[in-house]
């Protein structure tokens, strides 16, 4: 741990990361880095296990075997003496305090506003006081445009602004990694475009994230890197012109075009 | 682009349309129908006031006797207190049902399958019986010290027992409600939750709870009023003081039993009619976010909203 602190460790690394559900291998050792400040997207067709993988992240998921580290923290054990412990819910809450998660169907608390959901986890969990929270949540909710909307319930708000609120929710808690689980996919198109806007911006102020998307627009112009995910394993990765472009790999460029 | 012309024909503030003031659609089926049934009611009342057996006398005497009134207000106490017992034995019931501990999920388990799977009359019986199978409850350490003695025999318990009874019966059945309503909230919002690193705990109380006491509620509202009626089988403890037993008390010595069923079907009726009325306003509250109208809040802000913009 000492000499990690010295160099530094990546936000995100995965080591050989395996997860079966029952005799199903959905992960089959994924490998890969996440730098801090960098912005990476995972495409692939589906049930190629990037969902999967990146609720693993935050330990929705119990990795099976291979290592997974935040920030250079093993996620969901503890080692001791070269032996893993099993983690107590408690501290595995305490892990994924910094880590937000924005999902594909918003997961907005139906029967809060706008504003209650934003201020939900900061009082509760890391009990902030109150007018604070406000105070945050109103900042939070100018940056993703939807300052008149503060006592709006998610029923009232069409997908883009429902999204856009889950993303400030999850900036509430300050996180140092944002993961993105297909964000625009239950939008209609015409939504699409603000809440990837919100997403360039919070790229843009140097955030980490990792982004499970179809929108290559997106992962061409934001991420640093793209990573092209089928049957479980990384087939191959890169920067994301690069890769786009002139993808290597056979699967790569049957998933590409038929993208196009 | 081309130049464009974006002088678009806006029509302006005096050129708005009349609010329209149309003949209403007739619907001559209601009236017949309401005429048919108006009559009918009418028939029925006006036998039932003309008939000597129902004795109105009698029961005009009776409605507003003072055994009659404290009975309801026992039976009253015996609903809210049995009531409360169940609510909050049924809902640690249905999250040990949910919780992933065996041991929770096994206790609760063989809880239901014995209150539900037994009349609630026969476990009155046997709860008017417990002085005679346990005749003193001792606290303290087994062949040590005692620090609590209670002689159940000399206790005048038939309430309290009425109350335990009553409740621990029916918390069987709130446990299936509750855990009903926590299964209608779904998974995405109790990730959402843990997402944010709320505790299983915080994510119950604050998250899935709030949300199951929609689907909770009405079912609850049936149950209380069920327990209203429940609360006449108290004579296998045997308690008589509640509001069934006092009109069977009177009706054992004045033998007019048709003029005090009805005074008491009158108090239970009064009783549900104000039960329903507040599950309409609990209702109310916890619809919150439920649907897409607004609130009256939510319209009188934004009315507002918009009278300063126009003033502007």
């Amino acid at each position: 741990m000492s000499e990690s602190a010295v160099t530094t460790p990546p936000m995100v690394l995965a080591d050989r990361v395996c997860k079966n559900f029952g005799a199903l291998k959905v992960l089959k050792g994924v490998s890969l880095e996440v730098p801090r400040g960098k912005v990476l997207t995972l495409v692939g067709p589906s049930g190629s296990g990037k969902s999967t993988f990146l609720r693993c992240i935050n330990h929705l998921e119990q990795v099976n075997a291979g290592r997974l580290y935040v920030d250079g923290d093993l996620v969901g054990y503890r080692e001791k003496n070269g032996k893993l412990y099993e983690m107590h819910p408690r501290d595995a809450a305490v892990q994924r305090r910094d880590i937000g998660m924005v999902f594909q169907h918003f997961n907005l608390f139906p029967h809060r506003t706008a504003l209650e959901n934003i201020i939900e986890a900061p009082t509760q969990v890391r009990g902030l006081r109150r007018a604070d929270a406000i105070a945050r949540a109103e900042e939070l909710l100018e940056r993703v445009g939807l300052a008149a909307k503060r006592n709006a319930y998610p029923a009232q708000l069409s997908g883009g602004q429902q999204q856009r609120v889950a993303i400030a929710r999850a900036l509430a808690m300050d996180p140092k990694l944002m993961l993105f689980d297909e964000p625009t996919s239950a939008l209609d198109p015409e939504l699409v475009g603000e809440v990837l806007t919100v997403m360039r911006e919070l790229a843009d102020s140097g955030m980490t994230m990792i982004v499970v998307t179809h929108e290559m627009g997106f992962a061409r112009e934001v991420a640093d890197e793209l990573v092209f995910m089928d049957g479980g394993v990384v087939v191959e990765s890169g920067p994301p012109r690069e890769l786009l472009a002139n993808p290597q790999h056979e699967r790569t460029k049957a998933f590409l075009s038929r993208l196009l | 682009m081309t130049e464009r012309n974006d002088t678009v024909e806006v029509p302006g503030p005096g050129a708005e349309p009349e609010p329209i003031t149309a003949v209403p659609l007739r619907r001559p089926g209601r009236w017949i129908a309401a005429a048919i049934i108006l009559i009918l009611v009418g028939l029925f009342v006006y036998g039932a006031a003309t008939n000597p057996a129902y004795r109105w006398d009698t029961y005009g005497k009776y409605l507003f006797d003072s055994r009659i009134t404290a009975g309801a207000l026992v039976t009253l106490e015996l609903t809210v207190l049995a009531m409360a017992i169940a609510v909050g034995l049924g809902t640690v019931l249905a999250v040990m049902r949910l919780s992933p501990n065996p041991v929770l999920r096994t206790t609760a388990w063989v809880y239901l399958w014995i209150f539900r799977g037994t009349p609630v009359f026969v476990q009155l019986v046997f709860w008017g019986l417990v002085p005679s199978l346990y005749k003193q409850i001792d606290l303290g350490v087994p062949f040590g010290p005692q620090f609590f003695h209670l002689d159940v025999q000399h206790l005048q318990a038939a309430f309290l027992f009425a109350v335990i009874g009553l409740g621990l019966n029916e918390a069987a059945y709130m446990a299936e409600i509750v855990r009903a309503g926590i299964n209608s909230v779904g998974e995405g919002q109790r990730e959402a939750s843990v997402a944010l690193g709320m505790s299983w705990t915080q994510t119950m109380r604050r998250t899935v709870l709030p949300q199951a006491m929609r689907v909770i509620i009405p079912p609850t509202g049936n149950e209380l009023i069920g327990m209203l009626k429940t609360t006449s089988l108290v004579t296998a403890i045997p308690l008589s003081t509640d509001l069934f037993g006092r009109a069977r008390d009177i009706y054992g010595v004045n033998f007019q039993p048709i003029p005090l069923l009805l005074v008491c079907a009158t108090w239970y009726l009064a009783i549900t009619s104000v039960l329903m009325v507040g599950q309409y306003y609990l209702e109310r509250y916890y619809s919150r976010g439920a649907t897409r109208q607004l609130t009256a809040k939510q319209l009188e802000e934004l009315a507002t909203a918009q009278a300063a913009v126009k003033a502007k």
